[in-house]
């Protein structure tokens, strides 16, 4: 089982540990609602050093690019400056998703992905037969020397700050000081006297703001304890997921994998069709799989469970006393106090005639055998920290 | 922590109380919800439900997972803890006392007398 270089932090700390993608990862530290609610109020850290990081340096041939433009469902060109990123999926020539990552522009052509670490080798396979087969020059690193750490919360930027300025050399101060002013979906890199790089990005996976950090390993410690003293919440991949849950944000391999698209995952805004002539993989099969009006036949849906129980992947959902799908998945969301999903529906099999009419649908859930009324929503479930149900 | 040594205990988790009216009281210890975790939702079993020892019966659902409670012998339900209805909390906050699931009338009282002790299941959760 595979360690991140916070471990001893973790056990430090009080983690329930187990076993996540061949890693040992904290989740939790006691309450996974206590640090559902920190995140929600205040600010948490969490260790995703399990996450791959790979980077596509600058070849100087101004090639880099044009491949993601090819690779990726979402355009990087909408990169356009040094330091934006998008959130895209990685498709096979069917439309099915290998995997959904975020592409940071770091230089004039350099990009670094971050992705899954449950798909990591399928990934990084994946993109070497793309590089071969474009034969460029550029080569993918991969970067194992990182830790990956993400705060997140109301106050997390200014905690991360604070904590960041007490870790490192005073002659960065001004670099630290620019983090405040960096728009969301954007990153900066600290450069070190010492040679070291520390990466900044504005993203995460919670819903809230916050940054996720990528740092040398050997200070990723150092670091982690500077964020404690400034009175960050350490928190787990059980908070995580209810988080990003609230938030409706995909997880891969529950509400997405190989066997759907974008289209069919709530996520259709990911898809860039313009310029028609950007032939990026998996596009021909994605328009292929529209009907007459545009839409894919399966859709992804909010649900509100209105009865008692939680809702949990692959319970069935009925309308009319027929399945019309399943969810994905599903939790109780401390914020609503009630148990929220996301599922994919056949709209066939729905009897409408868009996706928008699916709201105006009664359903139910099938918990251990028996239907329990819920409610089509559209997510997210909660924004900027409110309730929206 | 040391394990209460007047009850009994089934390799599922859950603990048994001997009642003085010859009814018996059932909960999940404290090792079952720390493992758990944050306690969401319980499904009680039907006060009049009949069922056989190891018949699940329950449900506790956490954040996490669901996981089924099961008889730890033949009897009929005789009431369940209805303050888990708006707390479920209290399974993790007082799992031997106000976090109970629920009470049975034992088919045969000297069944619940074969269940394992507190010594049986000390090495139960040893080797988990």
């Amino acid at each position: 089982m595979k360690t991140t270089p916070l471990y001893q932090c973790h056990v430090d700390a009080g983690a329930k540990l187990v076993d996540f993608a061949g890693w040992q990862m904290p989740v939790n530290y006691g309450s996974q609602i206590s640090e559902h609610n920190a995140c929600r109020e205040q600010a948490v850290i969490f260790d995703v050093s399990h996450m791959t990081v790979v980077d596509l340096p600058d070849s100087g041939e101004g090639e880099v690019k044009a491949f993601l433009q090819k690779l990726l469902a979402n355009d990087v060109a909408k990169a356009k400056s040094p330091g934006d990123a998008i959130y895209s999926c990685m498709l096979q020539d069917d439309g099915g998703i290998i995997d959904d990552l975020i592409a940071y522009r770091y230089g004039a052509d350099s990009y670094r992905l971050i992705v899954n670490a449950g798909t990591r080798d399928k990934d990084i396979d994946w993109i070497k037969k793309q590089l071969a087969a474009s034969k460029l020059s550029t080569e993918l690193v991969v970067r194992d020397d990182l830790a990956l750490l993400a705060v997140q919360g109301p106050q997390a930027i200014k905690r991360a700050v604070e904590a960041t300025s007490t870790v490192c050399d005073a002659s960065v101060a001004e670099q630290i000081a620019a983090i405040q002013k960096m728009k969301r979906f954007s990153s900066v890199s600290l450069s070190m006297p010492d040679g070291d790089e520390w990466f900044v990005a504005r993203t995460g996976y919670t819903g809230e703001d916050g940054l996720e950090i990528a740092l040398p390993e050997k200070q990723a410690p150092a670091f982690w304890k500077a964020l404690l003293s400034a009175g960050v919440v350490p928190a787990g991949l059980g908070a995580r997921d209810t988080l990003r849950l609230e938030a409706a944000m995909n997880l891969y391999g529950s509400d997405m994998d190989e066997t759907v698209n974008p289209l069919e995952s709530g996520i259709s805004w990911t898809v860039s069709w313009q310029p028609e002539e950007r032939d990026f993989i998996g596009r021909k099969s994605l328009q292929a799989s529209r009907n007459a009006d545009g839409n894919s036949d399966r859709q992804l849906v909010g649900l509100l469970l209105e009865g008692r129980g939680v809702l949990r992947g692959h319970q069935p959902i009925q309308v009319a006393g027929h399945v019309v799908g399943e969810i994905t998945s599903g939790t109780f969301s401390p914020t609503l106090q009630k148990s929220i999903a996301l599922g994919r529906v056949s709209i066939q099999a729905l009897g409408v005639e868009s996706p928008a009419d699916i709201l105006a649908l009664e359903c139910e859930v099938i918990i251990r055998d028996k239907p329990i009324a819920a409610r089509f929503v559209k997510p997210p479930f909660v924004a900027k920290g409110q309730p929206l149900y | 922590m040391s394990l209460p040594s007047d009850l009994r205990y089934l390799e599922s988790h859950e603990w048994v109380r001997m009642n003085d009216d010859g009814t018996v009281t059932v909960g999940i210890t404290e090792f079952a919800q720390e493992q758990l975790g944050d306690v969401v939702f319980v499904e009680t079993p039907e006060v009049d439900l009949q069922c056989e020892a190891q018949q699940a019966i329950a449900v506790v659902e956490s954040v996490k997972a669901a996981s089924d409670i099961y008889a730890p012998i033949a009897g009929t339900i005789i009431e369940v803890n209805a303050d888990l209805g708006d707390q479920p909390e209290l399974v993790n906050s007082s799992p031997y006392e106000q976090g109970w699931l629920y009470k049975m009338q034992p088919t045969d009282g000297t069944e619940v007398e074969a269940l394992m002790d507190a010594d049986g299941y000390q090495s139960v959760i040893d080797s988990a």
